[in-house]
């Protein structure tokens, strides 16, 4: 027979795990170069109208 | 991102537009209730012996207002741009986008109606009756249809941060709108809700709090994760520290509730459970908040040109303080120094006219000129106006709460030698009135910023200069 302290000792413990696992996994080595990637989406969707504004917001994010 | 192609989707950024300037005007009408209910009471009279303007009834219109209507429609209409611009592709449908607007201002004007009329469901937050809910419901559903579908089609492998918390907000709203809406109708304007005694308590406060939780903060977090890296130009400080932040903040948050029924029915170990939940939230609470501010690291600069960037940045530090009150006051000993006085209602206003009002305006300003086809804000000294008038109402709404709130508590619980209270309840409300005036200036101060923001919004849209089609740049400055 499982209670319920066991049942909400095993949940603690779970979800303590899985929060262990997702801090391991955003700060690894492999993520790194996606989670950069993904920090810089929000600037690559630029609407340029024209060549020439194009042109410009090119040079300004130089 | 290496699938992004180089066409430019047309976005569908009619139902942004809809939605931003609907923002600014819900947003007078529920704070300019606000001022008037403040006014209520220090003078009274003001009810004019009307039923309908009571304070009973225009409280629970001021707080749908601006919880619904003026930050629903921040939040629709910033999350409708962020999913678009983030996802590169056009939202999902266009009809459901339309559904959704005409659907939440038909919500908001029979609230406006029947709230003060006296139909309510008379639980917090959550007055609105039966059909209203079921609209709600409706509405709610299609916005969600419509944001993941829009994720479903995108055109970028990855889904951003900003997305996270949006979905989560969706998602959790509908959960919890769905689900302490449970009533038994009796007739249209009347209902009672399934749920009996203490577990009602409970199924409100689960509600409720996350209704803080999701509602007010993690849709706004959104608007923090996009905007505010977009304003000043640079990536997030910290995108791993913005994936713990997601899901530390989203496995908390939904076990607080029960720190808003310390000291009654509920179960001690409920509520202790609230308790120790809560002060933890303080974690990724700050977590975020240190995220977003330290974006502008190695650019501070831009804070002294920007009234923009400004309002993002200072809107965070009113998040780190009501963060940092709010786990301190769902401990239990504290809590029944604070609780049903108007600590409360000041550590809300800091929370709601410092964080949330704060990044929805800063937000909208961004957003306007991008909508219009304008380079700029029409005004950016009026941006900065607008600014230092939010900040000192803010401050002088919420100094003059927490005096007034502590004040109060300690009244209350003083004791005479034989075991009689000190004071009598009116004598602690007499005590209260220089503070109310006091808050009813800071209300004047935000709403006059509102106003100006208004007249700021009218001139950028309606404004014949500059029709051109360019991404916002901070405005060149002499230093």
């Amino acid at each position: 027979m499982i209670d319920q302290i066991t049942l909400s000792s095993i949940f603690t413990v779970l979800i303590f795990a899985i929060f262990i696992a997702i801090v391991m996994w955003a700060y690894s080595k492999k993520s790194k170069a996606s989670f950069e990637e993904a920090a810089n989406l929000i600037f690559d969707d630029e609407i340029k109208p024209s060549a020439s504004a194009k042109q410009k917001s090119g040079d300004n994010n130089q | 991102m290496s699938e992004t192609s180089q066409v430019h989707p047309q976005y569908n950024y009619k139902v942004v537009q809809q939605f931003s300037v609907m923002a600014v005007i819900w947003g007078i009408v529920g704070m300019s209730i606000g001022v008037l209910i403040a006014a209520q009471l220090i003078w009274p009279e003001l009810n004019f012996n009307t039923p309908w303007l009571t304070y009973s009834r225009l409280r629970p219109l001021h707080t749908n207002a601006v919880i619904f209507a003026f930050g629903g429609c921040a939040l629709f209409a910033t999350s409708y741009y962020v999913v678009q611009r983030t996802s590169h592709v056009k939202l999902f449908s266009d009809k459901l986008a339309a559904f959704t607007f005409w659907g939440w201002q038909a919500v908001i004007v029979a609230a406006i109606i029947t709230l003060p009329l006296g139909l309510t469901s008379s639980k917090e937050y959550a007055e609105l009756e039966w059909p209203i809910d079921i609209l709600i419901a409706l509405v709610w559903i299609a916005y969600l249809i419509n944001f993941f579908g829009t994720i479903i089609v995108r055109k970028v492998s990855h889904i951003y941060v900003a997305n996270w918390f949006y979905g989560a907000f969706i998602i959790t709203v509908a959960v919890l709108h769905i689900g302490n809406s449970m009533v038994i109708p009796i007739s249209m304007t009347k209902s009672y809700s399934i749920y009996a005694g203490s577990v009602d308590a409970m199924m409100q406060w689960w509600y409720g709090h996350n209704a803080v939780g999701f509602f007010l903060t993690a849709g706004f977090l959104g608007m923090m994760y996009y905007f505010i890296p977009k304003q000043a130009e640079r990536p997030v400080y910290s995108y791993r520290l913005s994936v713990v932040h997601f899901w530390a903040l989203i496995s908390l948050y939904i076990w607080a509730g029960p720190h808003h029924l310390h000291y009654t029915a509920l179960p001690d170990w409920v509520q202790s459970v609230g308790m120790v939940m809560s002060v933890v939230l303080f974690v990724p609470s700050w977590g975020g908040m240190i995220n977003g501010i330290m974006t502008l690291s190695g650019a501070w600069h831009k804070l002294r040109s920007d009234p923009i960037l400004r309002f993002l940045i200072v809107s965070l530090s009113f998040y780190g303080m009501s963060t940092f009150e709010g786990p301190m006051m769902a401990i239990k000993t504290v809590n029944a120094l604070s609780h049903y006085t108007d600590w409360t209602i000041g550590h809300v206003h800091s929370g709601a006219l410092g964080w949330v009002a704060m990044v929805s305006i800063g937000s909208l300003y961004h957003l306007i000129p991008i909508l219009f086809g304008k380079a700029r804000m029409y005004s950016n000294h009026l941006i900065n106006v607008h600014f230092w008038l939010a900040t000192i109402g803010v401050v002088l709404y919420i100094v003059a709460m927490w005096i007034s709130g502590v004040m109060q508590g300690l009244m209350w619980r003083a004791v005479n030698s034989d075991g009689t209270l000190t004071y009598s309840f009116v004598e602690s409300l007499e005590a209260s009135y220089p503070f109310y005036f006091v808050r009813f200036i800071g209300g004047c101060f935000v709403v006059t910023g509102m106003l100006i923001m208004a007249y700021n919004c009218y001139r950028t849209i309606f404004g014949k200069e500059e029709h051109l089609q360019v991404e916002s740049q901070p405005q060149p400055q002499a230093a």
